[in-house]
């Protein structure tokens, strides 16, 4: 099974990107998505922000669960209180590991922003971050 | 010298008002990155300005030390080290760095922090030169200005940095330079 996280900014740019595969059920870690839904990913993200915009209102929580789908794939979401969006693209319904995954991740973001030499809109280029992200990938998905 | 322990931590818990440390990390984060800024990633320089900018507070700092804490003359320099790592750190910053390795003629120790409340949270910016920024280096001109308010001439540098290489310690390099006589001020007889 493959996922796809994305780190949106306020404008929408992406500010961070990991494609990752399951590591449970005997999973290897490595994603598997076939070509063409390979390249599609950023779009499918995209398209479901749409939704985000909706959708973020209607609920005081962050995680907003499943917004939207595309063919087998669904697409989870999570709105900071800066209004990053984080988006993950997965195969299987997962609610309470995908939300533990998102708050730890949120937890990981705070971290970096609160380094002195980071800026809202940069993308996060902190090897640091990248490998603890992959770290909570493999512990919760 | 554990009474100089004990001086320290007397003076923490009931003479030393106290702020939140995050406020503390980002002020000081966003003055060095501030600098970084301005003098556009010149980090020789930024270095330079964090150790005036300590040199400026130690100052003042070593006043404040010696009116709420009433501690006696040191004897000598191991004494000195003592002073500044169990009652100045403590004080000021509420860590206790360990002195340790001592040359042979006592003239010259280091500082190793296990924690830095300054440096939580930094990463370095991603440049090639970016490891040549002490981030911490005012404590640097701390310790040489208040010292040098106490007649010892030190000169006071960085050796390694946690934020630069989480493998190796925060360390700082004191040397005395010499111990300054009263001078009588120039023009005066």
């Amino acid at each position: 099974m493959s996922y796809y996280l994305a780190l949106l900014s306020r404008q929408d740019k992406p500010i961070y990107e990991l494609k990752f595969g399951s590591s449970r059920q005997g999973g290897d870690g490595q994603p598997h998505f076939d070509k063409a839904m390979d390249d599609l990913t950023p779009f499918v993200v995209h398209a479901a922000l749409d939704v985000v915009d909706d959708v973020q209102w209607t609920t005081p929580a962050m995680y907003l669960k499943t917004v939207d789908n595309f063919y087998s794939y669904m697409i989870s979401a999570f709105v900071t209180a800066g209004n990053i969006r984080f988006m993950l693209v997965h195969e299987t319904k997962n609610e309470e590991s995908i939300r533990q995954f998102f708050l730890d991740v949120y937890d990981l973001y705070v971290k970096t922003l609160m380094s002195p030499f980071y800026r809202v809109t940069d993308k996060i280029q902190s090897p640091a971050f990248d490998t603890k992200v992959r770290a909570l990938a493999r512990k919760y998905l | 010298m554990s009474k100089v322990r004990s001086v320290g931590e007397e003076v923490w818990k009931h003479k030393t008002d106290k702020i939140n440390s995050e406020l503390l990390t980002l002020t000081y984060g966003s003055i060095v990155a501030q600098l970084v800024a301005d003098f556009d990633h010149d980090y020789a320089k930024v270095n330079k300005q964090l150790d005036k900018m300590g040199y400026n507070i130690g100052l003042r700092l070593i006043e404040e030390l010696l009116a709420k804490t009433g501690l006696p003359r040191c004897q000598n320099f191991r004494d000195t080290a003592e002073a500044v790592a169990k009652v100045g750190f403590k004080m000021f910053m509420n860590i206790t760095p360990t002195i340790s390795n001592w040359s042979v003629d006592s003239k010259q120790f280091s500082l190793v922090f296990t924690e830095n409340p300054l440096a939580e949270f930094v990463e370095l910016p991603d440049k090639p030169n970016a490891r040549d920024l002490w981030y911490s280096n005012i404590y640097a001109g701390v310790i040489r200005g208040a010292l040098e308010m106490v007649q010892l001439q030190v000169e006071a540098e960085f050796v390694s940095d946690a934020v630069q290489d989480p493998s190796l310690p925060t360390e700082i390099r004191v040397r005395l330079v010499k111990v300054l006589e009263d001078e009588i001020p120039p023009g005066e007889d």
